[in-house]
């Protein structure tokens, strides 16, 4: 029992010290620069810049860590690259203006937001067939496929609803209505919770996922900052389950929520207009984009620090990290 | 006269520093409800909460509070420093310094000792400031309360030269009203306690460079990255330069003999 006990903290202790003698990197696309910046998670320097599609946004990594998946909006289309050569291998048929995008636990379906088409499109990453598009409200954004695979769940920014898709038939089952513009969408773990985002609204509604419905809506306030500049956009929760980090947009901020109690602990200041997030393979940090002052914050999850800010290219987007 | 001679002496000064402040508390208090007054009404109102642009030895955005701090620890050091050379000038005619040059310990010991006790007395009430400041949000890292203690005792000394050598020299500066209008006002607004030289530069060439020219401007970088563990070569050696020019002019102008002020008449 007691070994039982303790075996998950050892081995998230051996994680983390393999993990820490390891280069971790953190791929960064760069919307107006059509880059990828390349970032060292040990010494926190960009180590390479990489030439991409136009208007890079999502971006995503295989399970394996091999592949990276690249929304090229511009390009119209879900590039994907070899994390090796650091090359890009194919170019997905992703439908028009691909923002947002999941991969689905068999690691071959890739579910797409076409955000002019207000289509989901679905597309196989081993035959680069599409498999499905699916209509959904107008201007589709956020994209989570949950854990078990069951659900794929899109976000419309004008019906500002959360459509849930069943992955089996690929049909439209359900709509959940939420806040003005929802822009993200997040699986908790066990994929019982979905936390989602709603920028214009300012709110982030956590939606039980057996039943569809709104069990909880948060409200972000931060002592001199107007609430219109209260956007909720990334949703990132911790590991251990103890936090939801949510990006604040042009409010500079990254609230700190409790996932038990859902009051926020605290608000991070980080670079302008926070956008997604993503955590370090330890655990250890999370990173965020900032689109307007250029560059990526460190967090540091343990103490709730930021401990720096890192000059990338120009707004950075999407953010996903390898060991 | 041996070196135990002047550690008596010394040791006396600072003695005697320490029970005055014991029985000064309310000065202490004033001298803390300045420097908090700026950094939670001024700098509440200034409204950085979207954050202060990243500049060197800061890592990622900061608040305001968080800019200001190292500039108001140096306030109090300014304050402090002014005041006391201001008193010891009129204690020369009519109070304890002129018993205590009396003695026959050169004149020089007696005063660097006396600076050396004042710095040390403000640094209690620095620390008290950082403190507070540290509940309200402002928090450098730990190690760096320590490395920040030799830059502050540095600063402290700068400070108190700085003004022992004005009042003695410059008549007009007869009061605190003065010092304060001419001396204490223009070094700390024409420094980078308030904003950052770069956004001064953006307004004003000229005002750039005159607060480039400012020690107080040097001193407060120094403090500032002491206090986030990083040594800014440069205001170290500015400062230190500064020091000790100040000290042997305030030394060489604090001659009893050539009293610039007449001892007011008692009746």
């Amino acid at each position: 029992m007691k070994f039982r006990a303790l075996a998950p903290s050892l081995i998230a202790a051996a994680l983390t010290v393999s993990s820490y003698a390891q280069a971790g990197l953190a791929y960064i696309s760069n919307e107006k620069d059509d880059t990828l910046s390349v970032l060292d998670l040990n010494t926190w320097q960009v180590i390479d810049t990489i030439d991409v599609g136009e208007r890079p946004r999502g971006i995503i990594l295989s399970k394996d860590g091999s592949k990276l998946y690249i929304c090229a909006s511009d390009s119209d289309t879900v590039q994907v690259m070899d994390l090796a050569t650091r090359k890009i291998i194919a170019n997905l048929p992703s439908g028009a203006d691909p923002e947002q995008f999941s991969l689905h636990p068999d690691d071959r379906k890739l579910y797409i937001s076409n955000e002019d088409d207000a289509l989901v499109t679905v597309v196989d990453t081993q035959t680069h067939e599409v498999l499905a598009q699916i209509e959904v409200g107008v201007e589709p954004e956020g994209m989570a496929v949950s854990p078990d695979g069951k659900w794929a769940v899109n976000t419309s920014e004008t019906t500002n609803m959360l459509h849930w898709i069943d992955t089996e038939t690929h049909e439209l089952v359900d709509n959940t209505l939420v806040d003005q513009r929802p822009r993200h969408v997040e699986f908790r773990e066990d994929g019982q919770l979905l936390w989602a985002s709603s920028e214009i609204g300012g709110t982030v509604s956590v939606v039980d996922v057996p039943s569809r419905q709104i069990i909880k809506k948060l409200n972000f306030e931060i002592k001199g900052i107007h609430p219109d500049k209260i956007q909720p956009v990334g949703v990132k929760l911790s590991a251990d389950g103890k936090y939801a980090f949510v990006a604040l947009g042009p409010a500079n901020h990254v609230a700190v929520v409790d996932t038990k109690s859902y009051e926020v602990v605290d608000y991070l200041l980080v670079g302008r207009r926070v956008w997604h997030m993503e955590f370090t393979p330890d655990n250890q940090y999370l990173l965020t984009t900032n689109g307007i002052s250029g560059d990526v914050s460190v967090i540091n999850v343990a103490d709730l620090k930021v401990e720096r800010s890192i000059k990338v290219g120009r707004y950075p987007w999407g953010v996903v990290t390898t060991p | 006269m041996n070196i135990a001679t002047y550690l008596h002496a010394f040791n006396g000064v600072v003695k005697r520093e320490f029970w005055r402040f014991i029985q000064q508390r309310s000065r202490f208090l004033s001298a803390l409800v300045r420097p908090l007054l700026w950094l939670v009404v001024f700098a509440a109102g200034f409204r950085a909460a979207l954050g202060v642009a990243i500049i060197p030895p800061y890592q990622t955005y900061i608040t305001y509070e968080t800019y200001i701090a190292p500039g108001l620890c140096c306030m109090i050091l300014l304050f402090n420093g002014m005041q006391s050379s201001l008193s010891m000038v009129y204690d020369r005619e009519m109070g304890s310094m002129k018993v205590l040059l009396m003695s026959p310990i050169s004149r020089a010991w007696l005063l660097i000792s006396k600076l050396v006790a004042i710095a040390l007395i403000s640094l209690l009430q620095v620390y008290a400031f950082i403190g507070i400041a540290w509940v309200a949000g402002v928090e450098p890292p730990v190690l760096g309360l320590l490395a920040v203690l030799p830059a502050l005792l540095l600063v402290a000394v700068m400070l108190g030269a700085i003004g022992l050598f004005l009042s003695a020299r410059i008549k007009q500066l007869e009061n605190f009203a003065g010092v304060m209008n001419f001396v204490i006002f223009p070094m700390f607004f024409l420094s980078s306690a308030l904003y950052p030289l770069w956004k001064m530069r953006e307004s004003s060439e000229w005002l750039y460079w005159i607060c480039q020219y400012n020690p107080f401007t040097h001193a407060v970088e120094l403090v500032r990255f002491a206090l986030y563990l990083e040594l800014n070569g440069q205001a170290l050696a500015i400062t230190a330069g500064a020091t000790a020019l100040f000290t042997v002019l305030a030394v060489i102008s604090f001659n009893p003999e050539k009293s610039v002020r007449a001892a007011p008449v008692r009746k």
